[in-house]
């Protein structure tokens, strides 16, 4: 039996009309039930941001969370991830969050995935309303994104349909900065809409740290990438060994003072060589109830949902900006497909060539199969016989025409990339320019 | 031989953080003592990640019994403390998250605390006051300037946050900004600089070296000929600018009439500017500089402005007109050797500027009748090294910004209209309208189903009557839609808008307390419906 009252502040926006609420918003105590019993999310990551996303999710009135992390608990992680105390050390991160969880806030089921997130099945991931995110590398935030956004399908006018929609929420910290964003695939910008979001790492060139050494970051890298492998070749360098690391530092130490360099300490050998973050309690608090609150947002629509960025800055005062970015048209993940240009009176055979030559496209193709609509056009396996003839045809005559958007399955891929063919103006012809 | 690396496990239960405020960061907060004021979710937040950071000592001031809604909004509460002290509660779990954190707690109502108890306050170092009305606000915040306490107010109401800090100044010297600007002084380099640059004769280089010629240097000698040819005068005009990053390039090394890529020379370009437009003289810094405080100084005077008033001596003086030098310089490409010359250089006229500055602290110390060596050499030099980046911050009290004589209209009436703040301003003012609808009603507006469309028309009322005895009030309106969701909100706490308000809480009491970053001066409204935030200075 729930204890009546409990959830007093969060059904009065439940259960009360709004002027400043989603579409489609109808006041209901039914809304706090589907969040309790039938909506399921999954928060991506049980670390700074997880553990306060698993805390805010179980006190928004969210009953069935699962958590998946395939990390187990470092004495540097206490400081933030409260979850954890001394005693789990070297435990899994997944399972003590879910087990703290439930312990604390009665009524809620957290599952536990301790494993990466790449060996879900695909099924997996589509069982959720929403997946919510708090995680700290950019290649971990494009694989979930490449899953959200295999889910959306499109119309033939290329609208995508509202139902295949997989909504995912996004936070990330650095110190006193953060952001939360919201991502409806097909609808608002993707991870790879705007990667220029992400700053590159900083990479130092090899010669640098072969030749002319000029901070105790080039001495340390130095040590990690070139000594470790001349000195113990065929060993692998183990980043969480004390003694791997405290080999690196020593050697980074001499070599500072062969070139009278200072400034090598254990702390920043172990900053450059693991690329630490550095992490606090605050902003993790921050951007992970931001992110909560869209996720109760999307499902319940009872307020205003964020549009579709906030970045958070606490180094000067404090100061957030949020902006409405744009989707990239020509997005291989979210458009409804990419545009590549091609000449009708090509065969299939040069298309698949072309294609696998484009210098983005390429990268993830190895034995594409292709498709137009329902039509198989070209495919390995055991329909390679029956569609083998297709490939002398000319893609005029496979295709509808200049906009029409074929499906191009690899191995390679998590999904099917949409390709949206373009013939070139009939103008040009006519100019005799030359394709 | 090789020290060993001593990583004790405090370090390492801290590395992250520390990563980000040091070790003498640390240490201040582990001298901290803070008193919190009401348990909700508000507050346990703020606390849970001060506990986590490692202050010293807490102690909860909270009269409540932990009900029913508790467990559905704070984390720091479970089932089995229906009915107890809330306080008592909240402080056991909190002290389960950090061993090292003393904490305590008293049951009793911060109201009644305020007035029958005002000195308990005293002893700690910031007060953090969560979902208090303005009345009882006045008054703990006359308890806390009189005693040099700082006090920090946060509140979630609903949707929507708030977030105040008052004291009386507040000095930042590691004010660790995101871009730090890089004073090279290659628009004006110091004899020794000059000397050194134009000591490496280019053409003599062999190949490998002429490609790591620091860009430093490039641009000394590119300046210093250009000066030559054009009157003394830097390049001003865009056709001078491009003439001046000609004239750089034109020392690359050529084959067959091409130049071949070196990086230095790359980077010189990029950096041409620093010899047309130095960095200025930072504006916050030029007040410190002319502030009160240096004129009228005194043996009681702190010393950060001892050393603020040796630093306007030495800017008047050695400095010529500018700050100390830092004594670091960025990476560039260059050989080991240079790089650490050109760096050696900078180092040494760091010290000699710390010298000077360090010698007009002593004159100034001894002025004032302090012991000269008061100061530390070492306090002297961090001090000269964020020359560029001091800051301070002073409050206005609360009581001036909600009195009728005393309030800032203009700026208020300014935030009402302007696009972009007009809905965070109209909540700031419908958050100080629901705590004067509680002193007439004893309840917020739309705490009961049954009184909610009656409420929305008594809270613009009220909410118009602030704007008018602010002289805000002509033609200003107010949206209904943002009074009506205020009253929707029913004065609820809800755990994310409380995790927000106490994640920023936290983060403010950290940089008061390890005087790093620069504190948030003035009101944060944080609206949780658009995701966005607004701090105004009234």
């Amino acid at each position: 039996m729930e204890l009546a009252g409990r959830w007093c502040d969060l059904d009065m926006l439940l259960t009360r009309q709004g002027n400043l609420v989603g579409p489609g918003f109808e006041p209901d105590p039914a809304l706090r039930e589907f969040l309790q019993e039938d909506c399921r999310i999954l928060c991506v990551g049980a670390g700074g941001l997880g553990c306060e996303l698993l805390k805010d999710l179980a006190l928004s009135g969210f009953g069935n969370i699962d958590v998946i992390d395939m990390d187990t608990i470092d004495v540097s992680n206490l400081n933030r991830q409260f979850l954890f105390r001394m005693k789990d050390v070297g435990k899994p991160k997944a399972e003590v969050a879910a087990e703290r969880v439930m312990a604390r806030v009665a009524g809620v089921k957290v599952t536990p995935h301790f494993c990466r997130i790449e060996e879900k099945p695909i099924e997996f991931y589509s069982e959720f309303h929403v997946i919510i995110l708090g995680l700290d590398s950019l290649e971990a935030r494009r694989y979930m994104n490449q899953v959200a956004c295999s889910f959306v399908e499109f119309d033939a006018a290329g609208s995508p349909d509202p139902s295949t929609i997989k909504p995912m929420v996004d936070g990330g910290t650095e110190g006193f900065k953060g952001h939360a964003r919201v991502i409806l695939p097909g609808f608002t910008p993707c991870f790879d809409c705007t990667l220029w979001l992400f700053p590159p790492q900083t990479k130092f060139p090899l010669c640098t740290l072969a030749e002319t050494p000029r901070s105790a970051a080039h001495c340390i890298e130095y040590a990690h990438l070139i000594q470790w492998d001349r000195e113990r070749s065929g060993e692998e360098f183990d980043a969480d060994s004390d003694e791997h690391m405290k080999w690196v530092y020593e050697k980074a130490l001499v070599r500072a003072k062969e070139y009278g360099i200072p400034g090598v300490t254990f702390q920043h050998t172990q900053g450059v060589v693991k690329n630490i973050i550095p992490a606090i309690a605050s902003t993790n608090a921050i951007v992970a109830a931001a992110c909560t609150l869209e996720a109760l947002k999307i499902i319940t629509m009872c307020s205003t949902g964020m549009n579709n960025y906030m970045m958070y800055v606490g180094t000067d005062g404090v100061y957030t900006h949020t902006a409405a970015y744009e989707k990239d048209p020509a997005c291989q993940m979210c458009s409804p497909g990419v545009p590549f240009e091609v000449r009708p009176d090509m065969t299939l055979s040069q298309v698949i060539e072309a294609l696998k030559a484009d210098p983005q496209l390429g990268r993830q193709l190895n034995e594409p199969s292709i498709s137009y609509g329902a039509t198989n056009l070209y495919m390995r396996g055991v329909l390679e016989q029956a569609t083998r003839d297709n490939l002398e045809k000319t893609i005029g005559e496979l295709v509808g025409g200049d906009g029409s958007v074929i499906q191009v399955n690899d191995r390679k891929l998590l999904a099917p990339l949409r390709v949206k063919l373009r013939f070139p103006a009939e103008s040009a012809d006519a100019n005799g320019m030359v394709h | 031989m090789v020290e060993h690396p001593v990583v004790d496990a405090k370090a390492k239960k801290y590395d992250r953080q520390l990563r980000i405020w040091g070790a003498h960061g640390q240490a201040a907060l582990e001298s901290a003592k803070i008193c919190l004021i009401n348990s909700g979710t508000t507050g346990s937040e703020t606390l849970k990640n001060l506990v986590l950071g490692g202050i010293a000592a807490f102690t909860i001031v909270d009269g409540a019994k932990v009900e029913a809604g508790d467990l559905g909004n704070n984390f720091l509460l479970e089932a089995a403390n229906l009915g107890a002290p809330r306080a008592q509660s909240v402080t056991g779990l909190l002290k389960e998250l950090n061993e090292a954190v003393t904490g305590s707690f008293v049951e009793e109502s911060a109201e009644d605390l305020i007035d029958g108890n005002p000195a308990f306050f005293r002893g700690f170092d910031i007060v953090v006051a969560t979902q208090m009305r303005e009345a009882s606000l006045l008054k703990l915040e006359s308890i806390c300037r009189e005693s040099g306490v700082k006090l920090l107010i946060v509140r979630s109401y609903g949707l929507v946050g708030q977030l105040r800090a008052s004291l009386g100044e507040h000095v930042v010297v590691e004010s660790k900004p995101d871009n730090a600007v890089e004073d090279l002084r290659l628009h004006q380099p110091w004899p020794e600089l000059a000397q050194y640059a134009h000591s490496l004769n280019l053409a003599d280089l062999d190949e490998i070296t002429h490609k790591h010629v620091p860009y430093a240097v490039l641009l000394i000698q590119a300046a210093a000929q250009w000066y030559e040819e054009h009157a003394h005068q830097r390049p001003a005009s865009y056709k001078e600018r491009s003439d001046f990053k000609l004239l750089i390039k034109s020392g690359q090394r050529q084959i067959d009439g091409c130049p071949i890529d070196e990086e230095n020379f790359a980077e010189a370009v990029a950096n041409a500017h620093k010899v047309w437009a130095p960095p200025p003289f930072p504006s916050e810094v030029h007040a410190i500089l002319e502030d009160k405080a240096i004129t009228s100084l005194s043996r009681s005077s702190s010393d950060f402005w001892v050393l603020a008033a040796a630093l306007k001596k030495f800017v008047d003086t050695e400095g010529g007109g500018n700050l100390p030098l830092e004594g670091s310089i960025p990476d560039m490409t260059a050989t080991t050797a240079l790089y650490l010359q050109l760096h050696t250089l900078y180092r040494e006229r760091a010290e000699r500027d710390v010298a000077a500055v360090e010698a007009h602290v002593h004159t100034l110390l001894r002025s004032v009748g302090r012991d000269p060596k008061a100061i530390p050499r070492s306090t002297v030099k961090n001090f000269c090294k964020n020359a560029r980046n001091l800051r301070v911050i002073r409050y206005r009290t609360l009581a001036e910004e909600v009195g009728t004589d005393t309030c800032k209209s203009d700026a208020l009436r300014q935030a009402m209209s302007a696009e972009d703040t007009v809905s965070n301003a109209t909540l700031y003012l419908l958050l100080r309208a629901v705590d004067r609808f509680h002193s007439t009603y004893n309840r917020f507006p739309g705490s009961y189903d049954g009184e909610l469309e009656e409420d929305v028309p008594l809270l613009k009322t009220i909410a118009l009557g602030i704007l008018a005895e602010c002289g805000a009030g002509n033609n200003t309106p107010i949206s209904d839609d943002l009074v009506g969701e205020m009253c929707r909100f029913g004065g609820g706490e809800l755990h994310c808008v409380a995790a927000v308000m106490g994640g920023i809480a936290s983060q403010e009491a950290i940089k008061l307390l390890t005087k790093q970053f620069v504190p948030l001066s003035g009101t944060l409204v944080y609206n949780a419906m658009g995701s966005t935030t607004s701090v105004f200075q009234l």
